[in-house]
């Protein structure tokens, strides 16, 4: 069995530790090894925030670090330029196209960098980029961006889909499911 | 009855021996309640946070948040000397509050098992500095253990039970932030049925004066030698063989790293880390060719094995700051850089962290912004003020330290600056440790002007109750502080509770009380806009008609409005619509939008 390192990256606040939440339940299903690593606190005050999941036969460092990640889920597109150099040779990334300005862009102090999807296509990078907030918006819930994106993701894996689903099911709150499982369709069917 | 009975039953049964993942802090949750543990307190702090928290979702474990860490230590202290294992949590900055009852609880030792759980911070990913607490166990002659994952956070626990018991001393388990935020797998056991010790008084061992304390000081130095045995023959710290060449002596999350990066070579994993076991490195040291340390912050295995006559490679190649990792060991010790992808070709903004759409402190910024005060600023959400745009935060040291900071300034610099100054302080650090330092002020014949902010939780560390609140830790009502009351108790005459959203009353406040003579004390309260209670009526949009581009709205920091080359521009998808930006603008340009859901 193939091992699979995965970054989520986005804005604290846009629903990554769910996703994490998610995709080590995903894991276990697979009876793989697993490590998923979170940030809490100050940055989850708007800061950028990363999580780290390690799946495979043994994991040691619960760190992906630059140029091993084989898959990187960015929240949105200035975080998913942050985070160019983490990916794998050959690894995908896939991209809500979402735009949140940092400070230093609100306060004039820095720009936000025009183009980074067709920047990031040009180093020849495998890229899925999508309007989750939109797609979650049709779903009837605009907080299921995340569940967007990991439908996009599950596709990308060769993990069975019913395990997904399986995970998504314990992971999220009864009253939020129908949405959600909506979404992770769409996102799936991407 | 019978039926649900049953089903419980089935649920409890079910638990044990099953695979689950859990993040650090919720296995060292799970270890003290498999250990038999009846007694947790606790004051959050990140990384340790989620510990107690769990802890308070097992019914058998009476759970609670305490003002301070050293209180919190002292609960646990008691409920130990009463006959129960007891476990206190903490951040490494904590453990300098309870160092205190630490430094002589070593002495008097304990009854029921006593396990300190203090978590640090390298990279300082939430806090204000990296100290070391390895060098409290030396310090104190405490042992300490260290887990490397989340089933050793739970194994480690119960370990330290143990220990504490057999060498009748509190035992520290150190934990960094990839420990205790990192999920991995942990088979769950039963919980041990753990009868109370018997209470029995014992002036010599439990009444530290000189005469006893004395005694006791004796016994501490034959329990470090009887732990310096025990570390050599305990299975915490272990041998993995494996090519010769290179040896690693590495421990907590630092080993993990080592794994990766040195593969199939030789491992002293140190579980155990203080006092450590000489013999068993020795051993080893003998075995290999080259050997490492691979350790994360400060050298302190490095130098105890240096001190041995040992040669060993570590800080000299490794750094004492920020986190390790594996591609770091890579490089600095075996020469390796591993391809990565190529970076940004541009700067990519960094994006620090703000205070949330909706977040009371904004107004109250913006008011000390526009009157250019001097701020002593404190631990929370609220030390976020320092940071552009709102930049009116001019000191933070440590929980509690605004309002002394703020008297030693007007001590210093006379009573024209402190007319110009105001300490600003979270509710849950005011009554963590700024209560003193407002006693100090009145009792000195201070002027400060104290602003608590009182928005109803503790924000930073993920919404816990605390004695302003009004709710305990289990969420049940309580007795809530009253701080008007409080601090009339203390002397302060002048103290007014003011809205930071009454942009113009909360500015005419802060006015009058930098100006009037003695101490006072302005409450900032408003609720946290992450509470589930509190409903704004949704995003707003900018009238470009009304706009005059002004650009007054940006200065209230709000990451929700945004400039989009001259046009101020609301990002709707982070409004949450609570008004402030309408109370700046001058050409009542904000105006309701369209429903979030709403599609265009």
């Amino acid at each position: 069995m193939k091992g699979l390192n995965i970054m989520l990256v986005g804005v604290g606040g846009q629903g990554t530790l769910l996703a994490s939440r998610v995709l080590g339940n995903v894991a276990l299903k697979r009876d793989f090894d697993v490590k998923v690593s979170e940030v809490h606190g100050m940055s989850q005050r708007g800061g950028n925030v990363v999580t780290y999941v390690k799946m495979g036969e043994r994991v040691y460092s619960p760190l992906v670090e630059a140029g091993e990640a084989d898959i990187i889920l960015a929240f949105e597109q200035l975080e998913a330029y942050r985070w160019l150099e983490y990916l794998k040779e050959g690894g995908r990334m896939i991209i809500n196209r979402q735009r949140i300005d940092p400070m230093p862009v609100i306060t004039g102090k820095a720009k936000y960098p025009e183009g980074i999807i067709e920047k990031i296509s040009e180093t020849g990078v495998d890229i899925i980029a999508t309007d989750a907030l939109e797609t979650a918006k049709e779903c009837g819930n605009a907080k299921a961006v995340n569940v967007v994106l990991l439908g996009i993701l599950a596709k990308s894996t060769d993990i069975e889909k019913d395990i997904w689903i399986e995970a998504l099911k314990e992971v999220v709150p009864e009253r939020f499911l129908e949405s959600n499982l909506n979404a992770f369709e769409r996102g799936y069917n991407t | 009855m019978e039926k649900l009975l049953l089903q419980l039953l089935y649920i409890t049964q079910g638990e044990e021996n099953m695979k689950k993942l859990m993040l650090g802090n919720e296995a060292v949750a799970r270890g003290a309640y498999e250990a038999g543990v009846s007694v947790a307190s606790a004051y959050p702090g990140t990384p340790s946070t989620e510990i107690t928290e769990n802890i308070a979702k097992y019914d058998d474990i009476y759970s609670e948040w305490a003002p301070n860490e050293k209180v919190a230590l002292e609960v646990a202290i008691g409920s130990s000397i009463a006959g129960a294992r007891a476990i206190c949590s903490m951040k490494h900055v904590g453990l300098n509050v309870a160092a205190d009852p630490l430094f002589t609880v070593s002495y008097s030792g304990v009854n029921g098992g006593l396990v300190i759980m203090v978590a640090d911070d390298p990279g300082m990913h939430s806090s204000q500095n990296e100290q070391d607490s390895r060098f409290y166990a030396r310090a104190s002659k405490v042992p300490m253990l260290e887990p490397s994952d989340s089933q050793e956070c739970k194994d480690y626990v119960k370990e330290a039970f143990s220990i504490s018991e057999e060498f009748d001393c509190p035992v520290l388990v150190r934990l960094s932030t990839r420990i205790s935020h990192s999920q991995s797998t942990v088979e769950l056991g039963e919980r041990l049925n753990y009868h109370l010790k018997p209470y029995i008084k014992d002036f010599n061992k439990y009444v530290m004066m000189p005469a006893m304390a004395r005694k006791r000081h004796l016994e501490v130095e034959k329990r470090m030698s009887a732990l310096k045995e025990y570390s050599d023959s305990s299975s915490l710290n272990s041998i993995e063989w494996g090519d010769k060449s290179i040896g690693v002596i590495t421990s907590g999350v630092a080993y993990q790293y080592a794994k990766e990066a040195f593969g199939n070579v030789c491992y002293l994993k140190i579980g155990l880390v203080y006092p450590l076991p000489e013999k068993l490195i020795a051993q080893f040291a003998g075995e290999v060719k080259t050997l490492y340390v691979v350790e994360e912050l400060e050298p302190f295995i490095e130098n105890q094995i240096k001190k041995m006559g040992i040669k060993v490679i570590g800080k000299e190649c490794l750094p004492v700051t920020g986190e390790l990792g594996a591609e770091i060991i890579r490089e600095r010790l075996l020469g390796q850089k591993p391809p990565a992808n190529a970076p940004a070709k541009e700067a990519v903004p960094v994006r620090p962290p703000v205070m949330c759409p909706g977040c009371p402190h904004r107004g109250m910024f913006y008011v000390l912004k526009k009157l250019r005060l001097n701020v002593s600023g404190d631990i929370g959400c609220y030390t976020l003020g320092a940071l552009p745009p709102t930049e009116a935060m001019d000191t933070c040291i440590c929980m509690g330290a605004s309002v002394g900071v703020a008297h030693g300034m007007e001590m210093a610099r006379g009573r024209d600056f402190s007319n110009k100054t105001v300490a600003v302080i979270g509710d849950s650090t005011f009554i963590h440790s700024g209560i003193t330092g407002l006693i100090d002020v009145v009792y000195n014949k201070g002027n400060s002007t104290v602003i608590i902010l009182d928005n109803s939780i503790t924000g930073m560390t993920g919404h816990q109750h605390n004695p302003t609140t009004g709710f305990t830790i289990k969420g049940e009502p309580t007795k809530q502080v009253d701080l008007v009351k409080l601090a009339q108790a203390v002397g302060v005459e002048r103290v007014r509770v003011e809205d930071p959203f009454d942009i113009s009353g909360f500015e005419s406040a802060v006015k009058e009380e930098i100006n009037a003579d003695g101490p006072s004390v302005i409450i900032s309260q408003r609720p946290c806009a992450l509470l589930k209670n509190v409903k704004f009526e949704g995003p707003l949009r900018i009238n470009d008609a009304l706009c005059k581009k002004c650009r007054k709205c940006l200065s209230v920091g709000c990451p929700a409005i945004v400039d989009k080359g001259g046009f101020i521009k609301v990002n709707e998808a982070l409004c949450v619509g609570c008004g402030l930006c309408t109370k700046v603008c001058s050409f009542n340009a904000f105006e309701k939008a369209g429903d979030s859901n709403e599609r265009a």
